[in-house]
């Protein structure tokens, strides 16, 4: 048997002296700042704009100073925010929508696409292309049918400690969550990642006795870490961005998310400083929380293919 | 363990037609009615996010509901930026409230589309007939909305600026002509002072194109349709007098005078100096006063031959035809009739109220008030936009022309295609006489 040792690290040319980064290194390096600042201006403009008063944000478009943190700035434009919407309460309401979204989209479709994919049953593959095919369709072609459908839908509400059946689902919670549970591309996503997924341990798991569901939730699921990941992500960021659905079918102001926010700014006269502030608080906590999973984010896309 | 997945499909197949049966049979079913719970009626308003509208708005519910133990409106307030849009899904899904406002321009298509119903505003304290034209909705011969308050468009400048360059500040009697503003824009110009020596304020991409830009094609001359049966846009829209407006609107970007695509705050930019003259609405007043004080110029607009034109008519209010407690409604908007409101509308907004008595009472609009100046061009020059339910395709169309317009292209070829664009559209919806 020969023992394996640690190649040890190549000598420095010079010892004592820094290697001397190449032209094409420095280059680089130099593209990347370049492009990193181009793209971080948006955001930076944003932040900043948030702290000055409106006169100064366009009096200071013409040169750098519209990215910089200069003249008179103040938390003003965050006081006005929260004297002009509810912005607490539509924050709270994205979170627990997007939350509750992202939890049931996870576990509806990840089910939806084993059955495709690990159990065997006739017209699996018509029903599979079927799945596929809904994804040519956009949104915003059946959005109008769909607000009539929902306000046909039954629900199950308490009435004075009785359980009544009511019709509709506008202006509640669950009609901007339920319809987007289903999702055909995160099925499609569940079920590739299904496929590559050795269908022995299925085998061995029923010789020990193992359901359908037990084969789910104690191998499969466990084993697609970077599916769930990119599912979530997925799933995530429209309904945090959700807008068009949201304005068609709530009404009460208790119910709206954050982005519907956003026109409570748009007035004959909008105030550019609030505008700007009322972004970057709904702006900042994504950012974080992408900056927080970055690595997750940027490996589950590349292992599943898919741009969002 | 086959056998096991039959018998959950099995389950789950009979759980949800249960569900569905149920759903059949518990459902209250649409009675064609809405907006109302028995007296309580509900009231939407595009004012989220506009505290000071919205106040009255509020005021008034309040003042209604304590006057009278029958009825109660219960508010929900909207952002105007998606008013439209909420309103529009909920018609389709027969869920529209009691009462509603309603921008002027959209009233005829609403009408038309069976959203609003006609009103019986005889009952008011303010009568009808006291009330500015572009303030009263009226299609078919009957009024289907009203609104407290209207905006006047109008030219900002600074006096001294102006004096500076020799240049004869216009009145009401006596308007810049064209050619005379054609000589004011090219002194300023060639004094290098400023980075706009006008601003038409063309970032903002909405409903401000029609309002603003096809009062200047009116008074060219030309029109959005012809009025006479409102059956064509032949002629007014692509007329020898619109081809003279699509040159001249063209010409202030060719010139140098104007930007193709203002700022997203060209208030801001007069305000900061960068403009010497602004096409702008009554709105910016105050604001432009406060900076400005004595030395702000409030210009009428040009006369470019068929005399001076301004937009009329902004926000209104109306009753739903759905409505389930019509009899509410129209007594809540029978209430709402009463001068202090034009007046605490009007004060609330910055803008007209609208009638002369209320205008009088509104600090800066009484006569000799320096505000006054946007009374008197709501009465002489207001023309309304097209009373036509086909309005809304009308300022999509004219908005994109115009655009292309200033962007260079052929101006004829440009309105042409406009024109067969709304005959089209006119003549695919009946001439809009199915209601």
């Amino acid at each position: 048997m020969t023992s394996v040792s640690p190649a040890p690290a190549p000598a420095p040319a010079h010892p004592g002296r820094r290697r001397r980064p190449s032209p094409r290194r420095i280059g680089l390096q130099a593209a990347r700042i370049a492009l990193a600042l181009f793209f971080s201006f948006p955001i930076v403009f944003m932040l900043v704009s948030s702290f000055k008063p409106d006169q100064q944000i366009f009096g200071d478009l013409d040169g750098i100073k519209a990215f910089l943190p200069v003249g008179h700035l103040s938390l003003d434009n965050y006081t006005g925010v929260f004297d002009r919407v509810p912005a607490v309460r539509f924050l709270l309401n994205s979170i627990g929508i997007s939350a509750i979204t992202v939890a049931l989209s996870i576990f509806i479709n990840s089910l939806a696409a084993f059955a495709l994919s690990r159990m065997r049953w006739r017209g699996k593959k018509i029903v599979l292309t079927a799945v596929i095919a809904t994804l040519i369709v956009p949104f915003e072609t059946f959005a109008l049918p769909m607000v009539w459908w929902v306000n046909k839908l039954p629900w199950l509400q308490l009435d004075g400690g009785r359980l009544i059946v009511t019709e509709g689902w506008l202006d509640t919670y669950q009609v901007q969550i339920l319809p987007f549970v289903a999702n055909a591309m995160f099925i499609f996503l569940f079920h590739q990642y299904f496929q590559s997924i050795p269908k022995e341990l299925d085998e061995a798991a029923v010789l020990d006795g193992a359901s359908w569901f037990g084969i789910y939730r104690r191998i499969v699921m466990p084993l697609s870490g970077p599916a769930i990941a990119t599912v979530a992500i997925l799933a995530f960021l429209p309904m945090w961005n959700a807008y068009l659905w949201p304005l068609m079918v709530v009404q009460s102001e208790d119910l709206r998310p954050v982005m519907i926010g956003i026109d409570y700014f748009v007035q004959t006269n909008p105030s550019w400083g609030e505008i700007m502030a009322y972004s970057s608080m709904i702006t900042v906590p994504v950012l974080a929380l992408f900056v927080a999973f970055q690595r997750a984010f940027v490996s589950s896309i590349a292992s599943s293919g898919v741009k969002g | 363990m086959e056998s096991r997945t039959r018998r959950l499909a099995v389950s789950s197949i009979a759980a949800l037609a249960a569900a569905a049966l149920v759903a059949g049979c518990g459902g209250s079913g649409s009675t064609g009615s809405s907006g109302a719970d028995g007296n309580t009626l509900t009231l939407w308003t595009h004012n989220a996010g506009n505290a000071a509208e919205y106040g009255v708005v509020k005021q008034v519910v309040k003042d209604f509901n304590a006057s009278q133990s029958k009825y109660k409106v219960k508010i929900q307030a909207f952002p105007q930026g998606s008013y439209n849009d909420s309103v529009v899904a909920a018609a389709s899904a027969k869920k529209l409230p009691c009462l509603l406002d309603v921008d002027g321009p959209n009233v005829p298509n609403w009408a038309w589309g069976g959203y609003l119903a006609p009103l019986d505003l005889s009952k008011g304290q303010v009568a009808v007939k006291d009330q500015l034209p572009s303030t009263v909705a009226t299609y078919k011969g009957k009024t289907y909305g009203f609104g407290f308050y209207d905006v006047a468009l109008t030219m900002y400048s600074r006096k001294s600026v102006l004096k500076k360059y020799d240049i004869r500040i216009p009145t009401l009697d006596k308007p810049w002509t064209k050619d005379e503003f054609s000589d004011a824009l090219a002194k300023l110009k060639a004094s290098g002072k400023f980075k706009n020596t006008l601003d038409l304020g063309t970032g903002d991409p909405g409903e401000w194109w029609p309002y603003a830009y096809s009062p200047l094609l009116q008074s060219f001359g030309g029109d959005l349709i012809d009025r006479s049966a409102y059956k064509t846009a032949k002629g007014a829209l692509n007329g020898e007098n619109a081809v003279e407006w699509g040159k001249w609107f063209r010409s202030m970007v060719t010139k140098g005078y104007a930007p193709q695509k203002s700022s997203k705050s060209p208030a801001d930019d007069f305000r900061n100096g960068k403009t010497a003259i602004q096409w702008d609405g009554s709105w910016s007043a105050q604001a432009n006063t406060d900076k400005f004080g004595s030395d702000l110029a409030i210009l009428p607009p040009v006369d470019f031959g068929d005399g001076p034109k301004i937009g009329g008519a902004s926000w209104q209010w109306g009753m739903s035809s759905t409505c389930a407690n019509k009899e509410g409604a129209q007594a809540y908007l029978n209430f709402s009739r009463q001068t202090k409101y034009f007046v605490d509308f009007a004060k609330a907004t910055n803008t007209i109220a609208a009638t002369d008595a209320a205008a009088q009472q509104v600090k800066g609009y009484e006569t000799g008030g320096q505000f006054n100046i946007f009374l008197k061009e709501a009465q002489k020059f207001a023309v309304v936009r097209p009373v036509t339910p086909a309005y809304p395709y009308i300022s999509t169309v004219f908005s994109k022309t115009a655009m292309d317009i200033m962007a260079g292209a052929d101006v004829k070829g440009a309105l042409d295609q406009a024109v067969s664009q709304i005959d089209n559209n006119l003549a695919t919806n009946n001439y809009s006489t199915g209601s």
